[in-house]
């Protein structure tokens, strides 16, 4: 066997065998939903979760692993618990019409009358 | 970094379909085939999550024990420069695992649960990590090649059917690519220095040649059980499909360096567009995979001892009042 180059091995002199109890409930404590803003102007995006003990935390693990490369500038951390959320399931809720169309700017199109007008009505124009 | 998620030869085969309500199966595949994806609290069928608990438990646990070999060399990291970027992927790496166990618990295993299984063994992790990073090269073959075999499989998985885990990966990949840079750039360095430097990468390239060669795991048996899966998108690629993708794109950039390859069977063949080479030892990935590596016992050991030491802090940080949520999405 290799002798280990790991310094935690060989400083601490773990014993490869080490027992320890198994982590309990809570250990990782609860989660955290992240939204994060990366620059000024932008929306705040939803990014991920971090598992923290409190708000404070929360926003510190959040700042490590959304916010440690590229560019931000704010965060916000809510507790996951306090989400209200649809469910997949209802999400009939979101069938109203089949055609949208009339809440589009898309869906008023006036050029072909306009056209259809003025040519009815040359020699009045 | 990853390798693909292991699945035991040995396992009993599952009656995959068993007890499923067919109604909501049909409506469940045809989600997938319309390329939509799986939500957390979506109807699915046991099956599609206890591979995906598997395969995503798996992979975090690569991530955290793949920091270990890289981490041993941030103190002797040549110069200022290389330690601020191992440092920055070994965290990056850790990170990835957090991002991964958030996914995994959308499907209702627990932090706790997973860890638990990590330090006591009974959770596998890319079998790669099982070998020491002897020297300075070593882990910059790690960051050049692990990496590189990391980034084939977790793009492919990234466009997998469960949202939660092609949302982590796509994260992931984009930090990946500062790992196959920075590895590159690293492995280029030491190929293009002093003949000693061109000694020392060869060495490590000879010792990690076999470990890479396992990385994808062995060819998939072609079953009933691998079919539906990739009917359920939740495996994307064959093995052997991704160990050609690496070849095709690797292997010419180490033979650009001047590299041998140990491996008198590695050719592109013109007939077939594939790759030979010498089958990998199958008997030693499952001897190492298994508990017999030079590594295995180390590397969980000190997982136990970083568990262990945090335990009292996380203890003092707890408030009583707090309890856990599923994460949402
Ligand atoms: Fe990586
Ligand atoms: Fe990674």
């Amino acid at each position: 066997m290799i002798k280990s180059l790991d310094p935690r091995i060989t400083r601490e002199q773990i014993e490869l065998n080490n027992p320890i109890n198994p982590l309990a409930d809570m250990d990782q404590w609860e989660t955290y939903e992240v939204f994060h803003q990366k620059k000024r102007g932008d929306q705040h995006e939803h990014v991920g979760i971090v598992h923290a003990p409190n708000l404070e935390m929360a926003l510190l693990f959040s700042k490590e692993q959304f916010g440690r490369r590229g560019i931000s500038v704010n965060i916000w951390v809510v507790k996951t618990s306090n989400v209200f959320a649809s469910d997949y399931d209802d999400a009939d809720i979101f069938e109203t019409v089949p055609d949208k169309q009339y809440r589009e700017a898309g869906g008023y199109k006036v050029m072909e009358m306009i056209n259809k007008y003025k040519k009815e009505n040359k020699k009045i124009i | 970094m990853y390798g693909n998620a292991y699945i035991d030869p040995n396992e009993k085969p599952l009656s995959i379909l068993d007890g499923e309500d067919p109604i909501k199966l049909a409506e469940f595949e045809a989600r997938i085939d319309r390329g939509e994806k799986i939500e957390p609290k979506d109807w699915m069928p046991k099956e599609y999550r206890k591979q995906l608990i598997r395969m995503i438990e798996q992979h975090a646990h690569s991530e955290i024990i793949g920091a270990l070999p890289e981490g041993t060399w941030i103190t002797r990291a040549p110069g200022f420069k290389r330690k601020l970027a191992l440092m920055a992927k070994v965290q990056d790496e850790v990170g990835h695992a957090q991002l991964l166990y958030s996914a995994a618990e959308t499907l209702g295993k627990s932090r706790e649960a997973m860890i638990n299984d990590l330090i006591t063994g009974k959770s596998k992790y890319s079998n790669v990590f099982n070998y020491p990073a002897l020297t300075w090269a070593d882990s910059c073959i790690i960051a050049w090649l692990i990496d590189a075999g990391a980034i084939i499989n977790q793009v492919a998985n990234s466009k997998g059917s469960y949202g939660p885990y092609g949302r982590a990966l796509e994260r992931i990949c984009v930090e990946e690519s500062f790992h196959l840079k920075y590895g590159h750039h690293n492995v280029v360095t030491l190929a293009t220095g002093t003949p000693f430097q061109r000694q020392m990468v060869q060495e490590a390239l000879t010792r990690w040649w076999p470990p890479i060669m396992h990385f994808f795991g062995p060819s998939d048996k072609i079953s009933n059980h691998t079919t539906i899966l990739m009917r359920w998108k939740v495996k994307m690629a064959s093995n052997d499909d991704m160990r050609q993708q690496f070849l095709n794109m690797y292997v010419p950039k180490i033979w650009d360096l001047g590299l041998v390859v140990p491996d008198v069977n590695l050719k592109l063949n013109e007939a077939t567009g594939l790759w030979d080479y010498t089958e990998p030892d199958w008997d030693e990935f499952k001897r190492v995979i298994n508990g017999g590596g030079p590594c295995n016992a180390e590397r969980l050991a000190v997982r136990r001892n970083a568990e262990e030491k945090g335990r009292w802090v996380r203890k003092a940080l707890l408030q009583k009042d707090s309890s856990y949520v599923t994460p949402l999405a």
